[in-house]
């Protein structure tokens, strides 16, 4: 087992090397992308300032991300409840399928809503990166969803049901702030797919870049590149922060439901 | 009955709630995924007369054309190899992390683990390929590095725009996806069963082989299916570290579509390499079930 830790310590650490040589390097005065470091400065920070563009772009990232994450996470609440608490006919086959997007290649929904884009007559945008980015982030939170209903004692429900409460108003009044936990988590994993994600977003967004899709095109620019390396720090950082948070919420839940933790999202 | 009545009655049964609870969901998946995903099988069987355009004739030329030009297939069968040599690395490397995971650490510690192996999954991949890029390049980290600490004479130049690249950065950049099944399905090994094995006589290597890497196999398949299937469809590592000899499949389709404007080329070969997938992960899942039942007579649940 002691040559096994050592083995997963240095996995752990070629996992976050790559991470950890963004902050070098956005903080390196070079404008060369290599060693050894020269000298600290934040010149790179403030060069963000001033691509008026790229703010355009994260805006519209944040827009996009924000109605992805709602979106999927109202439909992941829809699919996770009927999964954990009913049985349906064709359950395996419709809950397979609306996994799906989990495995398939980003390419692939990213040409095929493409082409049903076009062939329709519309023209793409924002509306149709949020379209393929909560078909996308549904199964995660369909994922994270379904372990918080999983958890949740029925005999909670039922006893508002015998109180003389409606099914609308025992979700509101029980079985909501008792899976909340996991809609948070839910909220801020797809909030965070969908910000990072860029293969969708690069066939779909049309005139107007996402955040990612705009780092693509500075990354040709080789004067642009340690702004890029401090953009790529603040987004990385922005993710963790979310992650960690999302996971705080979603231990929470465990937490409240009494069960042992078992560790991840997936 | 009348059919009004037994439609009330088919809502307000079980089955009736729960199919009207997952409806938004499935009905979204399948506007948006089984449509899409039908109308791109049938423009792979159209031609192309214009922007917007398609001639409707059912023809076959597409299918001809994607299977005869050498250029596609070779494109084909690189991706085919990249993915699979990806899908061997990651998975013999994570499978002792897994291992360390559910049998050597702490079960307090466990959930710390498994979240600290899959945070760099849920930064953005678009910076984790580009850092590739800027690690694995000429004048890039490792070089400069290796020639600061006088390792090297001159830059390495076999590491960056190649397939190696492609692998080394797809290896890095699924880690994780690999090693979370594997961990989940050594978490439901019934630890019981190992020491019988061992008070049995058996020993710490036989026990292993013979008990714990059969009962791990559907996490093993699970893991090479979940890292096989989107490798071979990716766009951004083999764009930005592949240059010109480590293009894979998805840069071609993404050519066909936005800059030659052949969509029902660039359909087709989607839908020859969703085939090609699909193909090989049922095979293997096949052959994973008989692997893990054949030498355990049944899997614990």
């Amino acid at each position: 087992m002691k040559s096994l830790k050592s083995y997963a310590i240095l996995y752990l650490i070629f996992l976050y090397a790559p991470i950890f040589l963004l902050p070098l390097f956005a903080f390196n005065s070079s404008t060369v992308i290599a060693f050894p470091l020269t000298s600290f400065t934040t010149e790179w920070f403030t060069t963000l300032l001033t691509l008026t563009e790229m703010h355009g772009a994260l805006l519209n990232s944040l827009k996009i991300a924000l109605t992805s994450a709602v979106l999927a996470t109202i439909l992941g609440i829809f699919a996770a409840m009927a999964a954990t608490r009913y049985t349906f006919p064709g359950q395996r086959g419709i809950m397979g399928f609306i996994m799906l997007p989990l495995v398939l290649p980003e390419i692939i929904v990213a040409v095929s809503l493409l082409i049903v884009i076009l062939r329709m007559g519309f023209n793409t945008g924002a509306w149709s990166v949020i379209a393929g980015h909560t078909l996308i982030c549904t199964p995660f939170a369909i994922a994270i969803l379904q372990s918080a209903f999983a958890s949740l004692d029925p005999s909670l429900e039922e006893a508002a049901y015998d109180l003389g409460e409606t099914p609308a108003s025992t979700f509101r009044l029980v079985t909501l702030p008792l899976v909340m936990p996991g809609i948070i988590s839910a909220l801020l994993i797809s909030f965070t797919i969908s910000m990072d994600e860029f293969i969708i977003a690069f066939f779909l967004t049309g005139a107007e870049p996402t955040l990612p899709v705009y780092l693509f095109s500075m990354m040709r620019f080789p004067k642009l590149l340690p702004a890029v390396m401090a953009l790529g720090t603040i987004l990385v950082v922005l993710s963790i922060l979310l992650i960690v948070i999302a996971e705080f919420f979603r231990r929470r839940g465990a937490k409240r439901a009494g069960l042992k933790d078992t560790g991840g999202f997936l | 009955m009348t059919f009004g009545d037994k439609m009330r009655r088919f809502f307000r049964s079980e089955q009736g709630v729960g199919m009207m609870l997952v409806s938004p969901t499935a009905l979204y998946a399948l506007l948006l995924l089984a449509v899409p995903l039908v109308a791109i099988f049938v423009i792979s069987f159209w031609t192309q007369t214009g922007v917007r355009d398609f001639d409707t004739t059912f023809t076959l030329a597409n299918y001809k054309e994607a299977l005869t030009d050498p250029l596609y297939r070779q494109l084909m069968l690189r991706s085919l190899m990249v993915s699979g040599l990806v899908t061997l690395i990651t998975v013999v490397l994570a499978f002792p992390i897994a291992y360390f995971v559910s049998f050597g650490v702490k079960p307090e510690h466990k959930s710390l683990w498994i979240f600290l192996i899959t945070i760099p999954f849920w930064t953005s991949y678009l910076i984790r390929v580009f850092l590739w890029k800027v690690i694995l390049g000429y004048n890039g980290v490792l070089n400069s590095g290796l020639l600061a600490v006088g390792a090297i004479d001159e830059p390495l130049s076999f590491i960056l725009y190649n397939v190696n690249a492609v692998i080394i950065t797809l290896a890095h950049a699924y880690a994780p996806f690999a090693i979370l099944p594997i961990f989940v399905a050594l978490e439901k090994i019934d630890r019981s069963l190992l020491e019988a094995s061992r008070d049995l006589g058996e020993s710490r290597t036989m026990t292993f082989l013979r008990v714990t890497l059969p009962l791990a196999a559907p996490g093993v398949v699970a893991a090479v299916l979940i890292v096989f299937i989107p490798t071979i469809g990716d766009y951004v590592t083999p764009r930005l570290v592949g240059g010109p000899g480590g293009l894979m499949i998805a840069n071609m389709i993404q050519t066909q579509f936005l800059r030659l404007n052949n969509a029902p080329l660039g359909a087709t070969l989607a839908v020859l390499a969703m085939l090609i997938v699909a193909v090989i992960a049922i095979v293997f899942m096949l052959l994973g079930n008989k692997a893990a039942g054949g030498n355990t007579g049944g899997r614990r649940k």
